[in-house]
């Protein structure tokens, strides 16, 4: 009897031979992951443990990006005290502003994070890296404490949700669309403490960005991971960019699994997930003509590279809607080089959008963009929670960048196949 | 561990961990400062209503979002003695076990408290009694690896106590 992808990965960490859903095991960790909100709590808290060195200096990663560059006293006293642990833990992978990024967008693109690994992150969307075939998912500050004292970690071993997309994606559908309409399918807590594993024609052909943002948002219907079985694509990707070499592992066609659904996406509409659930998604028709006061384009969810040509795509010639503000944060430092050679940051400014330096701002309501009472805004963030960014009377639509883009300039939520131009992918 | 006394204080499904502590107060990781502002974007009275003891009973999927600490943390410090729920989002409880923060399971207990009822918890027991009605719930036990790092305190001592012994 064959085994899913987690199961897996899960039973390699643990030194054993097969797990099923359901064991506890204690699982050898090859990445941790801290930010400037979780990790001075894990610091605090690794102090308490008796241990004086962390468990190997290479493996952790401290990333500070929610409130840099620092918006106040407070929040610099926070990134200080990480800081302070990364230079005297001698820390290596730890990034100021200027080299550093969104965490979960950073971290792959230094290569720091492998098919075949288990990795945990003291932050929910650490479930990104499951586009790579890891089995990466978020955990608490307590226990990145744990693994930074002793590199181990307990899990609970988890069910797998197989979906699988078939047919050919319709132009201006991308990752994002197909994650919202996912949660939308299975609701805010219909993959609670399951693994997802995404299969299917439909994702074959999708580059790693799409990947990383549909693995990204598998937290958002409850999900403990979720995972593609590595392939070509991550094979190139990882090209000249792993910092160690890895062992992929693939999931097995006959592994039983707790549920399977089965999708057409070959007629799917860009969707939108409407205030204050990213499972409210609906196709971007139903709500074509909602006035919009803010769009924001950028995250770790839509803030790379080929989010940006998409945005780019739609920008160019063209000006943001004079009741809208724009503000467009490329996710990485590299990202961010990046959209200059290829001329985005032009594109961007002479549509008079603001284009900021890598930071998660405004996706937690942190700064850099906050919303008034009664403002509206569409991002292509992930959470549309009350409140979440900013005020608790704003409200907030999750897109994709085509959507993002097209509101922008249109002032009201818009297709982007209706406001001509672009190119559609 | 004891027995705990206080007032229901009711909230609904999917209470998301922006609601519990929204994220403009994370430049702190200060209990005492996060106390303050517990549950603010679900009921902003909240902090003032509730007194030391009293216990939270939710619907399903409580504290899904964000992994911060600081909700069971802010849950934690303004008082709350335990958290019922029909169920809990992953990470939380994971945190909640972690830092010490008494939670329990259970659907029947969620369905039937209502604001203002005054509930006894023996938390070895798993035992919810609703004082008035006397109607009694038996919350879903916690597996015995997780039984036993709460009967350390929390994960942090568990591991001082194993790093000591080697
Ligand atoms: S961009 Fe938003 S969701 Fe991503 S890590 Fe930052 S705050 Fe969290």
């Amino acid at each position: 009897m064959g085994h899913t992808i987690a199961e897996k990965i899960l039973a390699r960490a643990a030194g054993k031979k097969e797990v099923f859903p359901g064991d506890l095991i204690n699982a050898k960790i090859d990445l941790a992951l801290g930010n400037d909100i979780t990790a001075p709590v894990a610091i605090n808290e690794f102090k308490k443990t008796g241990a004086d060195k962390v468990f190997d200096k290479e493996r952790i990663a401290l990333i500070p990006d929610h409130f840099t560059p620092n918006k106040d006293i407070q929040s610099a006293e926070q990134v200080k005290l990480m800081r302070d642990f990364a230079r005297q833990q001698e820390i290596v992978h730890y990034y100021e502003v200027g080299r550093m990024g969104i965490e979960h967008a950073l971290l792959p693109e230094l290569g720091l994070v492998l098919p075949g690994e288990v990795v945990i992150g003291a932050d929910s969307h650490t479930c990104t890296y499951g586009a790579l075939g890891a089995f990466a998912t978020g955990v608490g500050s307590t226990d990145l404490a744990a693994v930074m004292a002793t590199g181990e970690l307990w899990f609970k071993v988890p069910p797998t949700i197989r979906i699988v997309y078939h047919g050919n994606l319709p132009p201006w559908v991308g990752g994002k669309d197909l994650i919202l309409y996912t949660i939308g399918k299975l609701g805010v807590d219909g993959a609670r403490y399951a693994a997802l594993e995404f299969s299917g024609p439909a994702i074959g052909k999708l580059g790693m960005d799409d990947r990383f943002t549909i693995s990204n948002m598998a937290i958002e219907a409850g999900a403990k991971a979720g995972l593609f079985s590595p392939d070509e694509v991550t094979r190139k990707y990882l090209q000249g960019r792993a910092v160690r070499p890895y062992n992929a592992v693939l999931g097995d066609d006959d592994a039983p699994v707790a549920e399977e659904y089965n999708w057409d996406v070959e007629s799917l509409e860009p969707q939108v997930s409407l205030p204050f659930s990213p499972a409210n998604a609906q196709p971007v028709s139903s709500v074509v003509g909602t006035e919009i006061d803010q769009v924001v384009i950028g995250s770790c969810t839509n803030g790379r590279i080929d989010d940006l040509r998409q945005a780019a795509a739609i920008l160019k010639g063209r000006k943001v809607h004079p009741r809208v503000r724009l503000l467009i944060i490329p996710a990485t430092q590299a990202i961010y080089l990046q959209a200059m050679r290829e001329g985005l940051l032009e594109i961007f400014a002479e549509a008079e959008a603001a284009v900021s330096t890598p930071t998660c701002g405004p996706c937690l309501g942190g700064h850099m963009g906050i919303l008034a009472a009664g403002e509206v805004a569409v991002a292509t963030t992930n959470r549309n929670f009350v409140g979440r960014m900013g005020h608790p009377e704003s409200r907030v639509y999750l897109a994709g960048p085509a959507v993002a883009a097209a509101s922008a300039v249109s002032g009201v939520i818009a297709h982007p196949g209706d406001i001509g131009g672009g190119e559609a992918r | 561990m004891s027995i705990l006394k206080g007032k229901v204080w009711t909230f609904g499904n999917d209470i998301d961990t922006d609601a519990i502590i929204p994220a403009r107060y994370l430049n702190t990781s200060d209990p005492s400062e996060l106390a303050l502002h517990c549950m603010e974007d679900a009921d902003p009275s909240f902090v003032a209503k509730a007194s030391p003891g009293d216990i939270i009973v939710a619907g399903k999927n409580f504290g899904c979002g964000s992994s911060r600490e600081h909700a069971p943390l802010a849950i934690k410090a303004a008082g709350i003695s335990c958290v019922i729920a029909e169920n809990f989002a992953r990470i939380f409880y994971r945190n909640a076990i972690n830092i010490g923060l008494p939670i329990l399971e259970s659907a029947e207990a969620a369905a039937f408290l209502k604001e203002g009822q005054q509930v006894e918890i023996n938390l070895e027991e798993g035992k919810i009694s609703e004082l008035s009605s006397g109607r009694t719930f038996t919350a879903v036990p916690f597996p015995p690896f997780m039984q036993g790092i709460m009967a350390k305190g929390g994960l942090i001592n568990y591991i001082r106590e194993k790093q000591n012994k080697k």
